[in-house]
């Protein structure tokens, strides 16, 4: 199962991510991403990939879950 | 002394002082020589002190409250020589734990630090104090170093004083010549920290139960505490007490009942600050002094009734923002938009701001590269709920029966 997250350094909240992926991606009051934490279902994983395509930061990605330390 | 000496004063301290229990009334620093007759000498340890950690239960005495044992396992699993890092940046203003280890008993943080570095295989133990604040603790450091015979590659280094510096991958950029700010998790400290080598991080405390553990058993730690938190725990205690200072106390004790040992309030209280500035108020004279109700790294201030929770939670909100290490937006913008909230209803300009400090609050939460915001938000929410009649009172008429009196240190002019 993958996870999509974002690299809150990197991001500068162009929002584009949003736009391009509105079932998983909302913005928050200053125009950051907030991104849904549950795993994506593969139906979902092509629109995924798109906003990891696009965002022009290279901020998003896909990680597997797993456990922190 | 005779080894004989050495095995018959080794005996576990009973009481409630344990990393306490050898302090000198003189307050200078216990000596190697001291430290040896009231602990007796701790033979390096093996991989054997992972197991005996885990089942321990000690947590780590940092704010995460991560327990020990499972954390030297992340880093043993590595499978490549390590470096031990002792985290004393110690960067909470209301928090001087670490630094009165450090000053009262170096040996028993550095037995620690030792310990871990024998069970893992490690050779480089750094100790990293913050620069400015922990200026004294440092020559007590050196001094210490010199009296003992490990032979490990021990490193003293000075970090920036600052909030969030001591956050294990702001220390750890530091440590590397980076700017000493946190970076994206993974990869976390245990995978590549120093040098790109595992790292464990562990707060200064936390190895200084270590320390007493590897030599008197998980059985014995365990004899004080709670089921789920085990042990005893150093807490700072501020504030309207007559005599603050910092307090070893077991585990799951009342706040009450520190409030007494620390001489009693002075004057009538309307709440604690519980765990600092990633912590929160209670109101509640018996709440009980755990990780899991919120001890973080051991922060109990005692809150006048006559101060104004609403201006001095304002006040801290603030120097919290102006703390972030300003790289991820909801950190920056959030908590700035927190203080100027906090701050609106504090000074009586506008209107009920209550659900918007909710929502801010609620977005900025595990949205930042490291946990500051989350912490800065648990500490918004709660202001929120235990002055909630102040907050009443501010937006009715402007101010609430507080005087305007400064409580909460920020380690800033003018406090
Ligand atoms: C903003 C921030 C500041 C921190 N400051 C400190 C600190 O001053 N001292 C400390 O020991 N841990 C601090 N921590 C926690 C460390 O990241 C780390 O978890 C800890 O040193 C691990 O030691 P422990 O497991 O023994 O508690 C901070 C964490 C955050 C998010
Ligand atoms: S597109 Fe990229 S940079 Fe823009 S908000 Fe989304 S993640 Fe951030
Ligand atoms: S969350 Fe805040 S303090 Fe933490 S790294 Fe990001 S900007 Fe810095």
């Amino acid at each position: 199962m993958k996870q999509l997250q974002v690299d809150p350094i990197e991001c500068d909240g162009h929002g584009l991510c949003a736009e391009l992926f509105p079932e998983w991606i909302e913005l928050d009051d200053w125009g950051y991403p907030i991104i849904n934490t549950l795993p994506i279902p593969t139906s979902l994983e092509g629109h995924a990939r798109r906003a990891i395509k696009e965002c022009p930061k290279l901020a998003l990605r896909l990680t597997s879950l797993r456990r922190p330390a | 002394m005779s080894a004989a000496e050495q095995r018959s004063a080794a005996e576990a301290p009973v009481g409630v002082a344990r990393l306490l229990a050898g302090v000198r009334a003189d307050g200078r620093p216990v000596s190697a020589h001291e430290h040896l007759r009231l602990y007796g000498l701790l033979q390096p340890p093996g991989p054997e002190l992972i197991s005996q950690l885990q089942s321990s239960g000690l947590r780590g005495r940092g704010g995460g409250a991560f327990p020990a044992g499972d954390k030297l396992a992340a880093v043993a699993a590595q499978h490549r020589r390590p470096v031990i890092v002792v985290n004393a940046t110690e960067g909470e203003p209301a928090s001087s734990k670490d630094r009165a280890l450090l000053r009262l008993v170096p040996h028993l943080v550095l037995d620690g630090a030792a310990a871990v570095a024998s069970a893992l295989g490690a050779r480089k133990v750094i100790v990293a104090v913050a620069e400015g604040r922990a200026a004294g603790e440092r020559s007590v450091l050196t001094a210490a170093l010199k009296e003992r015979r490990e032979r490990l590659d021990w490193q003293i280094a000075s970090i920036t004083d600052g909030f969030v510096a001591g956050e294990e991958t702001a220390l750890i950029n530091t440590l590397n010549g980076k700017a000493g700010k946190p970076s994206v998790k993974p990869p976390y400290p245990f995978e590549r920290g120093v040098g790109g080598a595992p790292t464990l991080v562990q707060n200064a405390e936390t190895l200084a139960h270590v320390a007493l553990i590897a030599r008197f058993g998980s059985r014995w730690f365990r004899s004080l505490g709670t089921e789920a938190e085990p042990g005893t725990a150093l807490v700072t205690v501020s504030g309207v007490v007559a005599r603050p200072g910092v307090y070893e106390i077991e585990l799951g004790m009342r706040v009450s009942e520190l409030l007494l040992q620390a001489g009693g309030a002075t004057e009538p209280l309307s709440a604690s600050l519980v765990g600092g500035y990633f912590g929160g108020w209670t109101r509640d004279p018996n709440h009980r002094l755990t990780a899991a109700a919120g001890l973080g790294a051991g922060v109990v201030v005692a809150f006048p009734a006559n101060a104004c929770g609403v201006r001095e939670s304002a006040r801290v909100t603030r120097f919290l923002a102006d703390e972030s290490a300003g790289q991820c937006g909801p950190c920056v913008h959030g908590l700035a938009a927190l203080a100027s909230g906090l701050e609106q209803v504090a000074h009586a300009q506008g209107r009920d701001q209550r659900d918007r400090l909710e929502r801010w609050a609620s977005q900025v939460t595990a949205r930042g590269a490291c946990r500051h915001p989350d912490g800065v938000s648990r500490f918004v929410l709660s202001t929120l709920e235990a002055f909630e009649d102040e907050f009443t009172l501010h937006l009715r008429k402007g101010r609430c029966s507080g005087r305007d009196r400064i409580v909460l240190p920020t380690g800033r002019a003018g406090r």
